[in-house]
């Protein structure tokens, strides 16, 4: 594809007719392969419309600049997952109101699918590709988690694991009450709430024995 | 009990670390070299033909790769679902789809296909289709009588009575059967228990909905899709994509949930695989999340007459149920005849009468979900057994026992004539367990207790269902690098069975789980033949298949050894990733040195002769693993001993805030009979996960339809919400217990336990709430609303529909 700005405008084909664009891919090492458009529809329109914002943007993900081009209306749950390949972000219902797509935000749990990613120009993103040490250590939710057999699915489980990342980081003392009122914002179907519950006890534990989080 | 060493001790599975980094990949994450999008068009009307459609202004829009209509698939046999179709029978049912750079675009050219509908009678309650003169959901009629759709209309029976909220008797069916005398048993009873009753339809909604991607390369197709099984999938898959079985691969290594809703795919998976080579590109189908409240499955609704009959010590001695099943407009399901077999496993009548029939409505299709029928049994029936307890006076839980199957007890539906059996209930054990464990006269006391404008009910109820298949395959190679590669074809949903029982397989060879590696989810792997992961059977089907393979091998590597250190195979131990001479632990060789003999050796050892009665795709793949070590590949001959049944027992406190009706649970506790337990945190994740989806049957989880246009109200997950955390017991942990009684039938003891917490979890609830209410009250209706609780509170006040009524 290249380095390329590469826009083609529809022909107006009607009143109705919108404008778009086809295949957008921004430079060099901003992108990885899977760079895909989900909703480019306004772009050309927006970009040059009054206030409009930019459309190449350097955002920090998991303590790392990436460049991307962004939509003015692209979501971060959309960004995280089609630009920049991080698609341990699940979607799940795309109208917040599952979590699945929680990530942290200046260390502020967030729906992904309900943030647009302009927002979060110079502001810190975590995605659970983001908690891993660099040397393979696991963060004590995570510990949690593998220690306790957490989970069944795990579909809603990168959005429940950020959420719970937030908890320790606030309040590593939560009972288990606070613990679920902390995570009331997250959906499982497979309502594994018991053990997500232990999970998150033992998260805590391990936050208070003085584990890195 | 058996002294084992992996069976029925925690471990961390091998997929767990992947899901806990984001590294896991499901449908939606995998990416291909030009991939598109594909957009649907969706029925805008319950009922509908289209009359005319003209793509032409879609399909010239820059950007538009193709279209994928009804007339591209191939014809779909009634009364089957079709992914796409011409005629929808539901709002919601995808007509088109189209393919485009993007999705916007690819919607866009959705918006500007003209298209004309002509719109059709509909229907949506199944009693409406059975008054004289009611819609029919399906032109040619509204159900099936054997292989064929035709119409039947209650003429003769009395609709004032229905009109009342009694279920009329007398209208024709489709389906019967009869054991004992009923009417003699009925006469005989010293209490007699007329109910109407209703269970309501519930949708599936797994997390991750029903997105698929495929590509075609070199004649193969790759698909990547969420199922919950992985050798099942393969041959419907191949066929609805008009190729042979060995020209696709299907990767599915993760499944965010399905719960009967994916059994083997989705017909929405030959979407993207059709349209991915019409346009010759990879097309990604993102299904959203009200798509999948549409054509994502749901179980059906059940509008029942049910009478018991009971001894005066509460033992039920004669049942009789009319019951229609609200179908959907695709397919037969057979919810309300598995109902029936449940009714009969769980409370065990001397004589029973069933008759009933399935009418087809403009509703969303129907599938099998978590203990199909069961729920609806427990739903229904739990409820009845309660309000007999109340009314002779004895304790709710000794009715249970006193009903519940014991031993090989017979049950269900007769074939020629005679009752099946199970192949064992220890549910007796685990009541009694419960009574101690979970302190049932403690439960017992707070029942009634008033806290404020709060009042407490205890609930308890039990629930039975399948647990298991058997005559499946185990696959597995002993490499030379040491390894046990175990290949397991059933899929992983989250149950981790595809894991767990990989164990018998090492337990068989007394080797350290830490050799083992499990490949699973991709039909390139070389997967063996396997059970459907649906009905709880693969614990019980792969605990035997693999216990098969590694009996097997640990027989091909003692003869390996006698033939290398001499002796004969019998002087031999397997243990710990040796062969060795007994006794003589230094006078052995290593899994890896037996693999490379075994390759030496070939024939049997290496998979270059196999077993004749291993099924075709076994061959297939064992063909394809022969020469890599020591390949065992075996099909389960263990002796079976009747249906494979588990049983859980629901006990739930609930608070009921008499001012405003709502609930608050406050514990749930659950009791089991399953076999020996494979794997305590997996099994009880089953128990309570089962346990709160049946909160949700229970306590709000429900459609709601607009009679006018047959149009959904509550299609997210806002409006037709899952139990969420707070719905949940969440200041202290929830218990269980087991039995934890080997099956007599299966090699190391296990059974299924993923169905049966489902119903326990709805009927322990509903009889909670009863409870609180008074001993004179009953809900025949569930999932129970506020409304519904209000109206029993204020009898001046009327109830807001027709307790039978469907999706209001």
């Amino acid at each position: 594809m290249g380095d390329v700005e590469h826009i083609q405008t529809a022909e107006q084909q009607g009143v109705s007719r919108r404008s778009f664009i086809k295949g957008v891919i921004a430079t060099g090492a901003s992108v990885s392969a899977s760079n895909y458009v989900l909703r480019s529809g306004h772009g050309v329109a927006l970009a040059q419309a009054p206030g409009s914002v930019e459309r190449l943007v350097t955002l920090t993900v998991n303590g790392q600049q990436r460049r991307v081009d962004v939509m003015p209306q692209e979501t971060l749950a959309t960004t995280l997952r089609y630009k920049l390949g991080l698609t341990g972000t699940k979607i799940g219902c795309d109208r917040a109101e599952c979590g699945a797509c929680t990530v942290l935000v200046d260390g502020v749990a967030h729906y992904g699918c309900s943030t647009l990613t302009h927002q979060v120009r110079g502001r810190e993103v975590m995605t659970i590709e983001g908690l891993e040490g660099a040397d393979g250590s696991l963060h004590p939710v995570q510990q949690a988690v593998v220690d306790l057999q957490g989970f069944q699915c795990a579909f809603c489980m990168s959005g429940f694991v950020m959420s719970m990342v937030e908890l320790t980081n606030e309040n590593p003392d939560a009972t288990r009450a606070e613990a679920a009122q902390h995570l009331s914002g997250n959906l499982c179907r497979c309502v594994d709430y018991n053990r997500i519950l232990n999970v998150a006890e033992r998260a805590c534990e391990l936050t208070r024995n003085g584990m890195r989080s | 009990m058996a002294d084992y060493k992996l069976i029925g001790k925690n471990y961390t599975t091998p997929d767990i670390l992947a899901k806990v980094t984001g590294r896991s990949k499901y449908a939606e994450d995998f990416r291909a070299e030009g991939m598109v999008f594909a957009k649907l068009l969706l029925s805008p009307m319950p009922h509908a033909r289209v009359r005319r459609m003209d793509a032409s202004a879609a399909l010239a829009m820059p950007g538009v790769e193709g279209i994928l209509t009804a007339d591209d698939i191939p014809e779909t046999e009634a009364p089957n679902e079709a992914s796409l179709t011409n005629e929808p029978h539901y709002e919601g049912e995808p007509i088109l789809a189209i393919a485009a750079v993007d999705e916007e675009t690819a919607a866009a050219a959705v918006e500007a296909v003209d298209i004309e509908f002509e719109p059709l009678p509909f229907v949506l309650d199944p009693m409406e289709s059975l008054r004289p003169g009611g819609p029919n959901a399906r032109r040619q009629g509204n159900t099936m009588a054997g292989r064929d759709l035709s119409t039947i209309k209650w003429d003769s029976v009395d609709w004032s009575e229905f009109d009342r909220g009694i279920m009329p008797l007398g209208g024709e069916v489709t389906d019967e059967w009869e054991v004992g005398d009923v009417d003699a048993a009925f006469a005989a009873a010293d209490l007699v228990l007329d109910e109407s009753t209703f269970s309501a339809s519930l949708s599936h909604q797994p997390l991750e909905t029903r997105t698929s991607m495929a590509y075609w390369q070199n004649g193969k197709c790759y698909m990547h899709c969420s199922t919950q099984s992985t050798a099942r999938t393969e041959g419907g898959t191949a066929r609805a994509l008009g190729i042979d079985p060995t020209d696709l691969v299907l990767i599915a290594e993760y499944c965010g949930g399905g719960f009967g809703s994916k059994i083997a795919g989705c017909p929405q998976d030959q979407i993207s695989g059709l349209l991915s080579r019409k346009v010759g590109k990879p097309v990604m189908l993102r299904v959203t999340r009200q798509e999948e409240n549409f054509f994502g499955k749901a179980r059906p609704g059940i509008q029942t007459r049910a009478k018991f009959g009971f001894r005066s010590d509460g033992r039920v001695v004669a049942i009789d149920l009319m019951m229609v099943q609200d179908g959907g407009p695709y397919g037969r399901s057979g919810d309300y005849m598995s109902c029936a077999d449940q009714a009969s496993l769980m409370y065990q009548p001397e004589s029973m009468r069933v008759r009933g029939l399935t009418v087809y409505t403009n509703t969303p299709p129907r599938a099998a979900q978590r203990a199909p029928g069961g729920v609806q049994a427990v739903a229904m029936f739990a409820p009845i057994i309660d309000k007999a307890a109340k009314q002779l006076g004895i304790d709710r839980l000794e009715i249970v026992r006193v009903n519940a199957p014991e031993g090989q007890a017979v049950f269900g539906r007769p074939r020629q004539g005679v009752q099946g059996n199970v192949s064992s209930a220890f549910v007796k054990e685990a009541v009694d367990k419960a009574r101690d464990e979970f302190d049932w006269a403690g439960m017992q006391a707070r029942s009634k207790q008033r806290n404020g404008t709060k009042v407490t009910g205890i609930g308890v109820a039990l629930s039975s269902y399948s647990a298991g298949a058997s005559g499946v395959d185990g696959l597995l190679v002993i490499r030379p690098d040491g390894k046990v590669e175990i290949h397991n074809g059933a899929g992983n949903l989250g149950t981790e069975s595809f894991s767990d029982t990989s164990r018998p397989a090492m337990e068989a060879l007394d080797t350290p789980w830490e050799q083992a590696e499990i490949v699973w989810g991709d039909t390139s792997k070389h997967l063996p033949w396997s059970a459907v992961q649906a009905g709880s059977m693969t614990t019980h089907a792969h605990s035997r298949s693999n216990w098969a393979a590694g009996l097997q091998a640990k027989q091909f590597l003692q003869e390996i050894a006698a033939a290398q250190l001499g002796g004969s195979p019998g002087d031999f131990t397997v243990a710990n990733g040796r062969v060795y001479r007994s006794g003589s632990p230094s006078q052995g060789i290593s899994f890896g040195r037996a693999a490379e003999l075994a390759i030496r050796m070939g024939g049997k050892y290496d998979g270059h002769e196999l077993p004749e009665d291993i099924n075709e795709m076994t061959t297939r793949s064992a063909t394809g693993l022969a020469g890599r070590g020591l390949v065992s590949a075996a099909k389960d001959n263990f002796e079976t001993g009747g249906r494979n049944m588990s049983y859980a027992i629901g006990f739930a406190e609930v608070e009921v805030d008499i001012e405003t009706g709502a609930v608050q649970l406050k514990d749930y506790k659950v009791a089991s009979d399953a076999g020996t337990i494979l794997h305590p945190q997996n099994f009880g994740a089953q128990l309570h996960g089962g346990g709160i989806q049946g909160f949700g049957v229970a306590l709000g989880q429900k459609w709601v339809m607009d009679p006018q246009w047959g149009l959904h109200v509550a299609k997210r997950f806002y409006s037709n919400r899952p139990p969420t955390i707070l719905d949940v017991p969440h200041e202290s942990e929830m218990a269980w217990t087991s039995a934890d009684l080997p099956d007599p039938f299966n090699p190391v003891g296990c059974k299924g336990i993923g169905e049966a917490p489902v119903g326990a979890g709805a009927g322990a609830v509903l009889n909670a709430i009863a409870d609180a209410l008074g001993d004179d009250v009953q809900f025949n209706r569930s999932p129970v609303m506020r409304d519904m609780i209000l109206t029993k509170l204020n009898p001046e006040l009327r109830e807001a529909h027709n307790p039978l009524t469907t999706h209001v």
